[in-house]
């Protein structure tokens, strides 16, 4: 004190001599830690959206193939000689003719379009049908037994062309590549760039990833998502007809009724350290529980849905809560002010005022639950090939089926780099599911949120 | 489908209680409705209440007591001298079930009538083809302890299911009636109806102590089971993760441990200091435009499902590294064999909780009062003087409560490193080389054919439980540390 008050005026600033305007170099020092420490953060963001933007470019660029599939357009003659020996259009007959009695006929059918367009090859037939995909004989088959009165006439089809064959077409699969390929020849390459320029084989939107099914390694040409779709579908159906009404309950007791006591504080703590615990978790819980004890079938979508809720139920007891605390407790005196009670206070006024804030919060719960695959892991769903789309509910619950993050995965664990493609083109297909739910929830926000 | 059906009656008995209890009710006023306690529609809830509630309870208690019940009651009626020298009692209950099942399902395909498929007898008929044609596999054929066994499960499944019918409907019923003579125009039918409403909102409430329970007990059981079959002080103690389906494994959980923790390590290496930094600018630099734009974009990065980074990890980030660090890469070296490793993993996990460290980290910034930054603004300071001594230390502990939950994330992520970190359990601190992780054994080993009583299958049950304590301490750890150190503004 006594120090200070006695040090002259001028003295101390001299120290650095100049005038404010002018830097020091320990102020230089000062601003260039400033703009450092700026740009350390402007390097931080954009890494994050530079990581974003690689994501999304590779997921865009890898996936969009799978939309595309190449199809070699074919006129068949469907021999009686050789579908239906007796000729007298017996369909048990007709059924006994297996997927090998139709090779000669697409073999036939090969040959005859090469020498119409006059192209010089020196495949043999065999050769000639391997850039038809493997799944050939079995759609021929399935349109004789459907249509059996066309046997012996000439139709048109549109054949998928193999994987290779379609690899070539997108770039995937190169000259340089396939020389030790067991599965295409160079010769046949030759081929399929003729029957290109002929316009007998193209490149097409392909339909039948999005609604098909799953194929076997062999046949990647044919793997569609559609039928893990509606498993998916309807594990959503489960989440939502349990995750809602019990979360919605849960927040309500918690939020307007719950004394202070032993009891709340243990449910508190439960809800927000389940919403920590690994999805693997679930998992485990899911297998032990409802398969190991409860026996329920494995692989059904009814167990993942289940599992699922249990998963889904914090984030939205969270949301649900969050929006009714926002509802002002003017309204709830209000109600009780004219003689309602305190339930009815809740359910008729308060509940109401809060829907559209518990259905984003669902949406969101259920968009989260859409994508999340490890617990499905653990209760089957992998490694399993539903071939068929349920017909019933019940079916649809029950009949083992797979999920479409499930199917990615089973996807990316094949061999084929075929199914890659597949595997990036399924997420496209789940991200616009996830984005769409997302928007909806944001735009339900904005449309009917309310500032009190 | 018989508990469908139970379902749908009981449905249809509380509609028809809802209406008839509010006829009553109104016919007891004399159609007067000043006259009743509660609104006419209350006493419709109580009777319709009053015929779901206990029914639908009684049908789930029963539906989840029943197979224990019967479990304990048919394993008890096998021999020990029935279990073959190579298998297990629970690998004979499970051929029990299956024949249970396929004669079941070969009375309602017609293949056999009721009183065959009762009096079946091992050996006479083929019964392992019987099997075969309804579409139920079995591995050898029926034994005869065995075939008894399916009788018997099949006898007290059916008698159970009989009763669990009747007891659900006379409780549906009793119900029905009980609070039908009970409506009357004085009754106080609001209150009754209120309270029950509460007791099923503190259910729901309790679905989460719950759910806790389930996943503690179902965990804590397999893996005393397992701690029977393998010693713990190889489990917690040992260096080797060998399993074997043949016996003599070794499976200890410390090579996992490692991979874990070093995955996570890389991956907080990556997130923390790119999510802090992306924080820090957001808050204290970034305009209100770049904010609005930058923010929602970060985020995404959240919102994208795990299998997502897993295929990125396993098809793009690993070759990519392959082709810099292994054989023939840009670098000539050859330090990475294949696209799998903890760098990988670790990578791309890090993108994944950039997000999640800074949205936390964001909204705990923005809780510390602009009255410290003034302060140290009028002092004087510059803005990243101030973020750095003042700004930092207040919001020091609800950051490191984000990087706790960051690590607890990571620890339990499973699909980055089942796609991205390689099989091979190992102590090794090359970034480059696979390595395996909790998760990814507790996926390996219940995926496929298992067998709930071999060690090989049980440990996953042991692993799980360690992945849950080891996470729920973290989490509790981050909260206590953020209420412990928080600095209380005014």
């Amino acid at each position: 004190m006594t120090d200070l008050s006695q040090s002259p005026a001028g003295a101390a600033p001299r120290k650095h001599g100049g005038s404010l305007l002018e830097k020091t170099p320990h102020t230089r020092k000062r601003n260039a830690a400033e703009t450092r420490f700026k740009a350390y953060g402007i390097a931080a963001i954009t890494a994050g959206l530079i990581m974003l933007l690689v994501l999304v470019t590779t997921i865009v660029g890898k996936g969009t193939g799978a939309f595309q599939q190449t199809f070699v357009t074919l006129n068949v003659e469907l021999l009686e000689a050789k579908l239906d020996k007796k000729g007298n259009r017996n369909i048990e007959d007709i059924k006994k003719v297996t997927t090998f009695g139709y090779a000669p006929i697409i073999k036939g059918a090969m040959e005859a379009a090469v020498a119409e367009l006059g192209i010089e090859t020196s495949l043999k037939s065999k050769e000639l049908a391997g850039i038809l995909s493997k799944d050939v004989a079995a759609q021929l088959r399935d349109f004789v037994i459907a249509n059996p009165d066309q046997i012996g006439q000439t139709v048109e089809f549109r054949f998928l062309a193999s994987s290779r064959v379609d690899g070539y077409l997108k770039g995937r699969v190169t000259r340089d590549s396939i020389v030790n390929d067991k599965n295409i020849s160079a010769e046949q390459l030759d081929l399929v760039d003729a029957l290109a320029a002929a316009g007998v084989l193209e490149k097409t939107f392909n339909l039948d990833f999005i609604t098909g099914a799953d194929a076997s390694d062999a046949r990647p040409e044919a793997a569609g998502i559609g039928v893990s779709m509606l498993g998916s579908l309807f594990m959503m159906l489960v989440v939502l007809a349990l995750a809602l009404p019990i979360g919605v309950a849960a927040s309500i007791y918690l939020e307007e009724f719950a004394p202070q006591n032993w009891l709340t504080d243990m449910i508190e703590v439960n809800i927000s350290n389940l919403a920590a615990v690994p999805s693997i978790v679930f998992g485990i819980l899911g297998l032990a529980v409802f398969i190991n004890y409860m026996h329920l079938p494995t692989s059904a979508p009814l167990v993942g849905g289940l599992v699922l809720t249990l998963m889904t139920l914090p984030t939205i007891i969270i949301s649900t809560r969050a929006s009714l605390k926002s509802v002002p407790p003017s309204i709830r005196d209000a109600a009780l002010g004219v003689g309602a009670s305190k339930m009815q206070a809740v359910f008729h006024h308060v509940l109401p005022l809060a829907a559209p804030g518990i259905l984003t919060g669902t949406i969101i719960g259920l968009a989260q639950a859409l994508g999340e695959t490890a617990p499905l892991l653990l209760i089957g769903m992998v490694g399993f090939i539903a071939s068929n789309a349920p017909e019933t509910l019940a079916d649809g619950l029950l009949a083992p089926n797979s999920a479409m993050p499930a199917q990615i995965y089973e996807w990316a664990k094949r061999a084929d780099p075929a199914f890659y493609e597949r595997a990036w083109g399924g997420i496209i297909i789940l991200l616009i599911f996830l984005v769409t739910m997302n928007t909806l929830a944001v735009i339900l926000r904005r449309r009917f949120e309310r500032r009190w | 489908m018989p508990t469908f059906w139970l379902v749908a009656l009981l449905l249809a008995l509380s509609a028809a209680g809802f209406y008839g209890g509010r006829r009553r009710a109104l016919a007891t006023a004399a159609g007067n409705v000043k006259e009743l306690h509660s609104l006419p529609s209350y006493y419709g809830y109580h009777v319709a209440m009053a015929a779901f509630v206990p029914a639908i309870a009684a049908l789930a208690v029963w539906l989840l007591a029943q197979p224990m019940f019967i479990e304990t009651r048919v394993s008890g009626m096998i021999p020990a001298e029935a279990v073959p020298e190579s298998s297990t009692l629970g690998l004979v209950m499970s051929d029990v079930r299956r024949v249970a099942e396929g004669l079941d399902l070969a009375v309602e395909q017609g293949l056999l009538t009721a009183r065959e498929a009762r009096n079946a007898v091992a050996g006479e008929q083929d019964l392992r083809a019987l099997m075969g044609e309804v579409g139920v596999a079995l591995g050898s054929n029926v034994r005869p302890e065995v075939l008894e066994a399916a009788q018997a499960y099949r006898n007290l499944s059916n008698t159970g299911r009989t009763a669990m019918t009747v007891v659900v409907a006379l409780l549906a019923l009793g119900g029905f009636a009980w609070a039908y003579s009970r409506t009357h125009k004085d009754f106080r039918a609001r209150n009754v109806v209120e309270r029950a409403v509460l007791g099923l909102l503190i259910l729901a409430a309790s679905l989460a102590i719950l759910t806790t329970i389930g996943i503690v007990l179902s965990m804590l059981f397999e893996t005393r089971n397992f701690f029977g079959l393998h010693s713990w002080t190889d489990f917690f103690f040992g260096s080797t993760w060998a399993p074997n389906f043949r016996g003599g494994s070794e499976l200890s959980i410390l090579p996992l441990l490692w991979g874990t923790l070093y995955i996570s390590f890389i991956a907080l290496l990556v997130a923390v200091p790119v999510g802090l930094f992306a924080a820090i600018y957001l808050s204290e630099y970034a305009s209100g435009a770049v904010r609005a734009f930058a923010k929602p974009l970060l985020e995404i990065l959240a919102g994208i499902p795990t299998i997502v980074y897993g295929l990125f990890a396993l098809l793009t980030v690993g070759p990519a590294l392959a082709d810099l660090f292994g054989k023939g890469g840009l670098l000539g070296v050859e330090w990475m064999a294949g696209a799998t490793s903890v760098l990988t993993a670790g990578l791309v996990m890090g993108v994944m909780l950039i997000p999640f460290v800074s949205s936390l980290s964001d909204d705990i910034i923005n809780a510390v009062p602009q009255a410290l930054r003034d302060g140290s603004l009028g002092l004087g300071a510059t803005k990243s003087e101030t973020v750095r001594q003042v700004v930092m230390p207040a919001a020091l502990p609800g950051i490191v409560g984000a990087v706790l939950l960051a690590a607890s994330r990571a620890i339990g992520e499973t699909m980055i490193v089942v796609m991205g970190a390689g099989a091979i359990a190992k102590f090794s601190a090359n970034p480059l080389e696979s390595m395996t992780t909790i998760t990814t054994r507790i996926v390996s080993q219940l995926t496929g054919d298992t067998d709930f009583a071999s060690p090989e299958t049980l440990v996953a049950f042991a692993l799980g439980l360690t992945l849950f304590v080891l996470t729920l301490g973290l989490n509790v750890l981050a909260l206590y540390i953020v209420r412990k150190y928080r600095e209380q503004y005014e």
